[in-house]
């Protein structure tokens, strides 16, 4: 399996992300949070916070239009139907809240080839309104042989 | 949840993934690959059927830590290698056991199983206490 690795050390454009409420709560709610602080503004701000708080996993949320524009880049060349996750790290900041501006940068950090499997790693750094990295993320993944 | 000595094991978490636990998923994510999707379609690439997300499974991993240390401010670091293929409809079983502790925080060892066989490999969650 021959593979392109011309798009090593490409850097994307930035992409912002608005949290909303509904954004955090129809998350939580799909990943089974439990916790009040994700769905009960109340609650939320009685614990100190500015407004809901969203779950450390929410990362994905507010990476996806980022990270998808690195995987579907043509430039880049996968073939998504064979893709398969293959590794993920995030490392968290600050929470981040309802109302927050979230702004992640995607670049490709390595591409190689494995076992006959294209593997493509891709680093996020997403910030807040105010320039603090709020989460930093390692997303591997893999390219299968077509059967 | 104070002592977090090494070896000690944080609450189990026992989930059953619904069989509209993909569609929720790809909604609140914006993940839409049909793998998670269409049966029929995750068939045609050599997949049993339809497959959970990877990343669903890791936010399991991610609640079992929030919830046993008791909010999202817990958590600063979580690292996965996705194994093997999830399915929903099967129970998944979560068990973190503390590796390492220091003044600050805890390194935690997790797992998390499928039908017996594990479909995480290698993660470590860091906990701030």
């Amino acid at each position: 399996m021959a593979i392109d690795t011309h798009a090593l050390g490409r850097t994307f454009e930035p992409h912002g992300y608005a949290v909303s409420r509904e954004g955090i709560r129809a998350y939580a709610r799909a990943v089974g949070e439990t916790n009040e602080l994700h769905f009960d503004l109340d609650a939320a701000r009685g614990a100190g916070h500015p407004d809901l708080v969203a779950p450390p996993m929410f990362a994905v949320v507010y990476c996806s239009t980022a990270i998808e524009q690195a995987l579907f880049d043509p430039a880049v060349g996968i073939d998504f139907a064979m893709l398969v996750h293959g590794a993920q790290e995030f490392e968290w900041g600050p929470l981040v809240f309802a109302g927050d501006e979230i702004t992640t940068q995607i670049s490709v950090a390595e591409i190689y080839e494995r076992i006959g499997m294209a593997f493509y790693v891709f680093e996020s750094h997403s910030t807040g309104q105010h320039g603090t990295e709020v989460c930093r993320g390692t997303w591997t993944q893999i390219v299968r042989p077509r059967p | 949840m104070s002592e977090l000595a090494p070896g000690s094991e944080l609450p189990t978490l026992r989930v059953t993934p619904d069989r509209d636990t993909t569609a929720r998923y790809a909604s609140a994510s914006g993940d839409f690959n049909p793998i998670h999707l269409d049966d029929e379609f995750a068939r045609s690439v050599g997949l049993p059927g339809r497959i959970l997300h990877g990343l669903y499974t890791m936010a399991l991993l991610a609640r079992a830590q929030t919830d046993a240390l008791g909010g999202p401010e817990h958590l600063k670091r979580l690292a996965v290698q996705f194994r093997g293929i999830a399915l929903p409809e099967h129970e998944i079983v979560i068990s973190s056991v503390v590796k390492e502790r220091s003044a600050e925080g805890a390194l935690v060892s997790v797992t998390a199983q499928q039908q017996g066989k594990a479909i995480v490999r290698g993660a470590t969650a860091e906990l701030a206490l």
